[in-house]
């Protein structure tokens, strides 16, 4: 449903509208990009998807020709009181941010941005979600429909914008963190949520056991809990929502005030904690939520109730992918280490066999980033 | 493949293939007399019947595999039904197909209070998860209305939803982990007990595929804290309009209420003489907004819901005093189909989602083609998420009224379609909509839609001719959106 459609009946409104048509218009590079993927099918020739090219260091390097789908940007339409934005995928993060800041609204995944040109379509296809993610969900959760152009240089769209829709199978989300090697996003929609009245963090020393079993035990409660972390010393948890609850909750928790909070989760997000940002070798572990701390050698840090966890550590991959299979979970090389090497947790046979043929279901001719997810594809 | 060519392979020896199934299932798990398969040939969409081949009803995952890998050798399609509580015919059998029972897999496997998991079998029903941890303040929070009889394989193959999932959301967003087999039989563990895993997310593209990509044996579910406490609110409206114009002011006003629900007159009147549930009957709708949480937050959001109400010109505004009138308000509402059932023979429930902003629009053509087609239509919405279910009320009896009710549910949908929504919002598409599927969807978006089923399943075995229409099929309907004026496929015959 394009802006057009939308029936108007103030001459401001029509005018705002007219306006957002001509501006959208001019930044719409879908013709561009599907020319661009038909003619690189029929070539057999590999296309590497860059948007804001802030996520470069994830997955595995690849070659291939570079399509620029930054230029392919703005917000398509946005209704406060639908909780839904559509926006073509080469969007600034930091721009659809903004629309959704001055309506009073949030991105409920706080996507890391990991740069200023991070883009919507960056964020969606890398499926990164920041601190909120156990209680808010992840970004996975969030997205209700992507128009994309799949291997064959087709546009296709699915899902919609509406909140409830099982028409078809669920491909929308399974473009989330396929990192491009399914089809070339061209916009998304996305649900979004009122940004909490209040929000409040707090602070209390303990290690990192106790710190499992106190988060743990908190997200059984009824408790207006929004962020949980622990960094070896502390144990940081943000409360948010209405005021009264937040206060109740406060009270129950103890610890102190951290004054600065929102600034603390920003830089836990944006990995710019030293902790983060100054490891050669960075780790992730997702794992279930109470699984037991580590004794492995390297640095922790715990994410997302417990069930993220970050870890520095120059441990061969062999042995760490073994310690996150102990705790019940998997392991990516997040940041640094051999990027030609496979940096995401090997996939079981029955399970590998099924992205081989998703991946060829999609991308017959593999020219969409080949190899960025895996060594194979 | 299509349903019909599916039809022409499996020419099958039907005592051969019960004296295999023999071999690894108990007697009593093989039903291939007509009086034993007849409870089987319906879903809750009873207005579709076919008798299966067989039915089987295994109990462990290798019978599974075993049926799995046996139907796969001959050829023989595929139905894996749960409850049998779907409403769009997704479990339907077919004639030369084997229904696959999951009925025996009802237990719950382990509960993991620490991290707030239940891990349990697909005939489970969805409400006996909540009941076996609420002693632990714990719950499983979507809630189809169908609760207290649909099994949780059944939720997680239709993405079901219910009354609390403007909140809460569907079960794509609560489950973690699923057990599947494919149809070659092989096992595969997809999503994990962390919150992610590696590679795609399988866990999306299985949830809601309508038991088309595999067979689900096992379902690892989140389990969430029960609230602190609920506050339900009914407001009632002289003007439908001005209840859609509230429901949207509250979220509007940053409130996310746990539910949030409208009914229209005919629906009022409906519940009101079957439950009592003390709605005002001359309303022309009402709204049921629940806030949950701690006991402040709720307190505090309560006040600005009826602030937002007032403003938007609602008549009567009622706080449920207690939990017991919370309860006796909820029952209208959830006691709204059957409620329909009993002030008409039968009744035909859709459910369309639409943006909200265009609900007054979507309401007012829905009268006009109900004045169209001759037959009423109550309308129970849930307002938050936009899902529309309008009831059409027919009589089966009466030559052609079934038919009629077929295609003003049709009309309907392909209206929320045309306001930017979609034809099903957590029924599925099943064989009740699969018309309306060519409406949504173009020739290259239904193409993809069956190579992801190919990936899984190249043979087609798995429910063949549900839930995505073939080309032809849609050809045939003459509803296939049309490209550049050039029409798909011009080599097929329409008619």
């Amino acid at each position: 449903m394009g802006v057009g459609t939308a029936q108007v009946e103030k001459r401001s409104t029509i005018l705002v509208s007219w306006i957002c048509i001509a501006v959208t218009k001019q930044n719409d590079l879908s013709k561009e990009i599907q020319d661009r993927v038909r003619q690189a099918a029929a070539a057999r020739t590999a296309l590497r998807i860059r948007g804001g090219d802030t996520k470069a260091f994830y997955g595995r390097t690849t070659t291939g020709e570079k399509l620029d789908v930054s230029g392919h940007r703005d917000i398509v339409s946005y209704e406060p009181t639908e909780l839904v934005i559509t926006a073509r995928a080469g969007t600034p993060l930091d721009e659809v941010e903004a629309a959704l800041a001055e309506k009073g609204q949030v991105l409920p995944f706080e996507p890391p941005h990991f740069g200023k040109a991070a883009t919507l379509g960056g964020a969606v296809a890398c499926g990164l979600s920041g601190p909120s993610r156990p209680y808010s969900g992840a970004v996975r959760d969030l997205v209700l429909g992507v128009v994309c152009v799949n291997g064959r240089g087709e546009r296709l769209s699915f899902g919609g914008q509406v909140m409830k829709n099982v028409a078809g199978y669920d491909v929308s989300r399974l473009m989330v963190g396929a990192m491009g090697t399914l089809g070339v996003l061209l916009e998304v929609s996305l649900k979004v949520l009122p940004r909490p009245a209040t929000t409040v963090t707090l602070a209390l020393a303990t290690d990192a056991d106790q710190a499992i079993t106190t988060m743990n035990a908190w997200a059984a409660q009824p408790l207006p809990i929004s962020a949980t972390c622990h960094d070896g010393e502390l144990l940081r948890v943000r409360l948010a929502g209405a005021e009264q609850g937040v206060t109740a909750a406060r009270q129950k928790l103890g610890g102190e005030e951290v004054p600065d909070g929102d600034t603390f989760w920003a830089e836990l997000r944006e990995h710019r904690l030293p902790l983060l940002s100054e490891a050669a070798t960075l780790w992730r572990l997702s794992v279930p939520a109470a699984a037991p701390a580590s004794a492995a050698e390297g640095t922790w840090l715990l994410d997302w109730g417990g069930a993220q966890r970050w870890f520095a550590s120059e441990l061969p991959a062999d042995t760490i992918q073994q310690q996150a299979i102990a705790l019940g979970g998997h392991a990516t090389l997040f940041r640094g280490g051999d990027r030609t090497g496979e940096v995401f947790h090997p996939l079981a046979p029955p399970i590998a066999t099924l992205h081989r043929r998703l991946k060829q279901a999609f991308d017959p001719d593999g020219i969409l980033n080949p190899g960025r997810m895996y060594r194979e594809w | 493949m299509t349903h019909a060519d599916a039809a022409t392979v499996a020419k099958t020896d039907k005592p051969s293939l019960v004296s295999a199934l023999r071999a690894f299932l108990p007697r009593e798990a093989v039903l291939h007399h007509d009086d034993e398969l007849r409870p089987y040939e319906c879903d809750g969409l009873s207005a579709y019947r076919a008798v299966p081949l067989m039915v089987v009803l295994p109990e462990t995952t290798d019978q599974v595999q075993r049926i799995l890998r046996l139907c796969s050798e001959r050829k023989i399609p595929v139905v894996a039904r749960g409850a049998g509580t779907g409403l769009s015919g997704g479990a339907l059998p077919l004639p030369d197909g084997i229904l696959l029972s999951l009925a025996k897999f009802s237990r719950i496997l382990e509960i993991d209070r620490v991290n707030r998991t239940a891990r349990v079998q697909p005939g489970v029903r969805n409400l006996a998860i909540s009941q076996a941890v609420a002693s632990d303040g714990l719950y499983y929070a979507p809630d189809p209305t169908s609760q207290i009889a649909c099994s949780i394989g059944g939720n997680v193959a239709e993405n079901s939803g219910g009354i609390h999932c403007l909140k809460y959301g569907l079960t794509v967003h609560n489950i973690l982990r699923l057990e599947v087999i494919t149809m070659d039989g092989e096992r595969a563990t997809i999503g994990a007990d962390a919150l992610d895993s590696p590679g795609y997310d399988l866990l999306a593209l299985m949830t809601g595929s309508e038991g088309m990509l595999g067979v689900i044996v096992e379902v690892t579910v989140k389990l969430l804290p029960q609230p602190e406490t609920a506050q339900l609110v009914m407001a009632a409206f002289d003007d439908i309009e001005k209840a859609g114009d509230a429901v949207a002011r509250i979220i509007g006003a940053g409130i996310i209420p746990a539910a949030l629900e409208m009914m229209d007159n005919p629906a009022i009147r409906a519940a009101e003489e079957f439950v009592h549930a003390n709605y005002p009957v001359d309303a022309a709708a009402i709204l049921l907004c629940e806030l949950d949480g701690t006991a402040g937050e709720v307190a505090e959001q309560i006040q600005q819901v009826e602030k937002v109400l007032k403003e938007r010109g609602a008549g009567e505004i009622r706080k449920a005093r207690d939990e017991q009138e919370r309860i006796i308000f909820w029952s209208g509402r959830k006691a709204a189909f059957p409620a329909v059932g009993r002030i008409s023979p039968d009744y035909y429930c859709m459910d369309g989602t639409i943006p909200r902003q265009r609900l007054a629009e979507v309401l007012k053509k829905t009268a006009e083609l109900s004045e169209k087609y001759k037959l009423r239509v109550a309308n129970v919405f849930h307002a938050g998420d936009g899902n529309l279910h309008p009831l059409i009320l027919y009589d089966a009896n009466n030559p052609g009224e079934l038919k009629r009710a077929e295609e003003l549910g049709g009309q309907i949908l392909e209206l929320c379609v045309a306001v930017g929504g979609t034809i099903t919002g957590e029924h599925g598409v099943g064989i009740e909509k699969i018309n309306q599927m060519c409406v949504q969807f173009d020739e290259h978006e239904l193409t993809q839609f069956h190579a992801v089923k190919s990936a899984f399943d190249p043979d087609g075995l798995l429910n063949p001719g549900k839930a995505v229409p073939t080309l032809r099929r849609c050809a045939e309907f003459g509803a296939m959106h049309v490209h550049g004026g050039k029409l798909p496929h011009p080599d097929i015959p329409r008619f």
